[in-house]
């Protein structure tokens, strides 16, 4: 093929060599990961159960094709967790062959390195970045990757591809390294480590539409269903042993799906009719209410997010 | 490949009292990117602060610390899309003191927008806002003149600012510029048409970035394919698979491309190319790929694959400018390590031909130095070579950085032209 053959295109048949947004946003997170498996040691995906690592972990397993994926996922159980989030994480990763480590939180309260958090909107969102830290110090993991975007919330809007924590995992959002074209830097003392979000330039939309083209299994609690809730402060969260009851609290069966997946006690819940990817997005392209909308551990403050990342929450 | 949606990604830049995050604040609300729930947080915190109207540049300013200073102090993405695009701005500070994130949010950006204040025109940081847009290579420069309600809508205010900024820009390296006259307060001009200025035929802002045409910017001529990592399968199903995974930097490739490999000089052809969706018989740039090749040979990260008969040069030894990022300024004697595609090799500045004033825009010869926020032309000299292109032709293989391998740091970015 001679070189000049582009040079002699029409503009009609140039557009061939476009890539769409997708495409574009897709490449981008493959090269990131591969950047990650070469430049670290012993990396590893955080799986949370929600859609983002979900979609991370099937860009991952195409980054490596024909081959096998060659990261663990690692999973943070606050033993608050929704089943079908569990049931949805067994069935994965046995369906990708990937290896699933699982770091309790319950096990660094026996230890008593956490402390349970009390009160009536006590949850263990928190506690989650000490029992990641003890994991991935237990495991040897130096880098571990997740699904966090920067459209997501405004601290994050400001995080990096490649994210450096120092040895007590602690993030510095005034001290963060500059990232300068694609050439990422993932340098690192003994015992620092790094997060990677290979879609921090991916928004909830492009998530969406990406799961609708690569037709990606989600867990049920996505979509439509029957649920036994808990209206509160205008919020509506799942009815579970873990909610410490209020009593204003107003229990109601309704037929809700969730937006955003984390503890049962600090998921919103919404009301919504929808049942496929399609209705979804559909829905989500009428909605006036942002994605962490119904969070409730954003809501503690306006900067949580930034305070809980500083110590080393995703 | 050919869909409708693609990406442009622009970056801001402008002062703390330009109004740039109002703009950008005005861009999302307009184009009705702005839910309910941050809307009302938004009003809350402009009640409190004891505003009547609601404070736009809060739903972009957004650590804790800058909204207690009102200014922005990094690099911000936002995101927004309408129909036609998909948008991601790289928001940047306009001190003088933050060029190093200015380069930042410039490296990844096909277009700029620069903010003037229609009541001060084209200052010292015009000027250096819009040679970094051309040292980085932007290629399409946006300016809008801000701030036109409190001018009374004036075209010949307008009009002598565009003559300023033309006659300086004359000297710079930028394809494309244009200029438009908007009031981010009001909303005259972003997203809508302005009702007072009847005289500005020209597009508004979202229209002006919708329709920039960024078919050229990316480099389908030369092929450029740095190796990430070596895939290696050998089980039941896949007898001793061996592919090549990467990013395409630039160009396109085929099945039964004869390829070259740097920096072996080793010749081979292209047996399959794994795309992200299967196998393909062609990639181009930017698309993430593994490549099989019909010989067995020795390649490694770092290594890139070329065509015969259009290569990338070899070099271990030339002249770039640098930006430096880092507050321990530039020793002259240490070894730095550079990072180029997928490639590192050692790395010392040999000398400093000179180091850019930004303010007078001007050379300063004979400056041993180089400071956070310097920019300058260094000569230097490397291990191993890396294979480049020229910036200009080749953003990809045209630029790197330099760590600091004691401290791990990214100590600067550079451009090899």
């Amino acid at each position: 093929m001679h070189r000049s053959d582009y040079e002699t295109m029409e503009g009609t048949e140039r557009m061939k060599y476009r890539l769409d947004y997708l495409q574009e946003l897709e490449a981008e997170a493959v090269y990131v990961i591969r950047e990650v498996f070469a430049q670290f040691q012993h990396p590893c995906i955080l799986f949370s159960g929600g859609k983002d690592s979900i979609v991370l972990t099937h860009l991952a397993a195409k980054a490596f094709a024909p081959g096998p994926l060659p990261f663990a996922l690692l999973h943070i159980d606050t033993g608050h967790n929704f089943q079908e989030t569990l049931d949805f994480r067994d069935a994965l990763a046995e369906r990708m062959n990937v290896r699933l480590v699982v770091g309790y939180v319950s096990d660094s309260i026996a230890r008593q390195t956490v402390t349970e958090e009390s009160g009536p909107n006590a949850n263990r969102n928190r506690a989650q970045s000490i029992t990641l830290l003890e994991s991935m110090e237990y495991h040897g993991f130096d880098a571990a990757m997740g699904g966090g975007r920067r459209d997501e919330e405004k601290a994050r809007a400001k995080e990096r591809f490649f994210s450096h924590r120092d040895a007590f995992g602690q993030w510095d959002p005034k001290n963060q390294g500059p990232e300068i074209w694609n050439l990422y830097n993932g340098r690192k003392n003994e015992g620092e480590q790094f997060r990677v979000f290979p879609i921090s330039n991916w928004t909830e939309l492009d998530v969406w539409e990406y799961i609708r083209q690569e037709q990606i299994p989600l867990p049920s609690l996505y979509f439509s269903h029957v649920r036994n809730c808990v209206k509160r402060k205008g919020s509506i969260l799942a009815d579970s042993p873990y909610l410490i009851p209020h009593p204003q609290d107003e229990k109601v069966e309704l037929n809700v799906r969730f937006r955003t997946i984390g503890d049962m006690t600090i998921s919103g819940a919404l009301e919504s009719s929808a049942s496929t990817v399609a209705e979804i997005i559909a829905e989500l392209k009428e909605m006036n209410q942002s994605e962490r909308g119904g969070r409730a551990d954003d809501f503690r403050s306006e900067s949580s997010m930034e305070d809980r990342k500083k110590e080393g929450y995703f | 490949m050919n869909n409708t949606k693609d990406i442009l990604r622009f970056t801001t830049a402008g002062s703390v009292d330009d109004g740039k995050s109002t703009l950008i604040g005005r861009l999302l609300f307009d184009s009705k990117q702005i839910t309910q729930d941050q809307l009302e947080i938004v009003q809350r915190i402009s009640e409190r602060k004891g505003m009547k109207e609601i404070d736009l540049s809060l739903f972009t300013d957004g650590l804790k610390d800058e909204r207690a200073q009102g200014i922005t102090i990094d690099v911000a993405y936002r995101y927004f899309q309408t129909e036609k695009r998909k948008f991601i701005i790289a928001d940047t500070p306009g001190h003088l003191q933050y060029t190093r994130n200015m380069v930042t949010g410039a490296s990844t950006a096909n277009a700029a927008l620069i903010l003037i204040d229609a009541r001060k025109g084209v200052i010292e940081q015009t000027k250096r806002h819009s040679f970094i847009a051309s040292l980085l290579h932007i290629q399409h420069l946006i300016v809008c003149v801000n701030k036109m309600d409190l001018v009374s809508y004036d075209q010949s205010q307008f009009e002598q600012i565009v003559a300023s900024f033309r006659d300086f820009a004359a000297k710079l390296d930028i394809v494309d510029v244009q200029f438009i006259p908007v009031s981010a307060l009001n909303g005259d001009n972003v997203v809508d048409r302005s009702q007072h200025m009847s005289w500005y035929q020209g597009s508004t802002l979202l229209h002006t970035l919708e329709n920039l045409s960024v078919a050229n910017d990316i480099n389908q001529i030369d092929l450029r394919f740095p190796i990430q990592h070596a895939i290696r399968v050998d089980d039941e199903q896949l007898k001793d698979y061996r592919a090549y995974a990467g990013q395409i930097a630039s160009g396109i490739i085929r099945v039964g491309d004869e390829v070259l490999v740097l920096p072996s000089q080793m010749q081979s052809k292209v047996t399959s190319i794994q795309g992200m969706s299967g196998q393909v018989t062609e990639a181009c740039a930017p698309q993430s790929v593994s490549i099989e090749l019909s010989d067995e040979l020795d390649i490694a990260r770092g290594d890139m694959f070329v065509k015969p008969m259009n290569q990338a040069e070899s070099m271990a030894q030339f002249s770039a400018m640098l930006c430096w990022m880092s507050a321990k300024p530039f020793v002259p004697a240490k070894k730095y390590v550079i990072r180029h595609t997928t490639r590192e090799a050692k790395m010392m500045i040999k000398s400093i031909q000179y180091v850019y004033d930004l303010n007078a825009l001007k050379r300063m010869e004979g400056v041993g130095e180089l400071k956070m926020n310097d920019i300058a032309r260094v000569d230097v000299q490397l291990s191993s070579p890396i294979f480049v292109d020229s910036f200009r032709k080749n953003k990809a293989t045209g630029s790197f950085i330099v760590i600091d391998e004691q401290s791990n740091e990214t100590v600067a970015a550079g451009m090899i032209f």
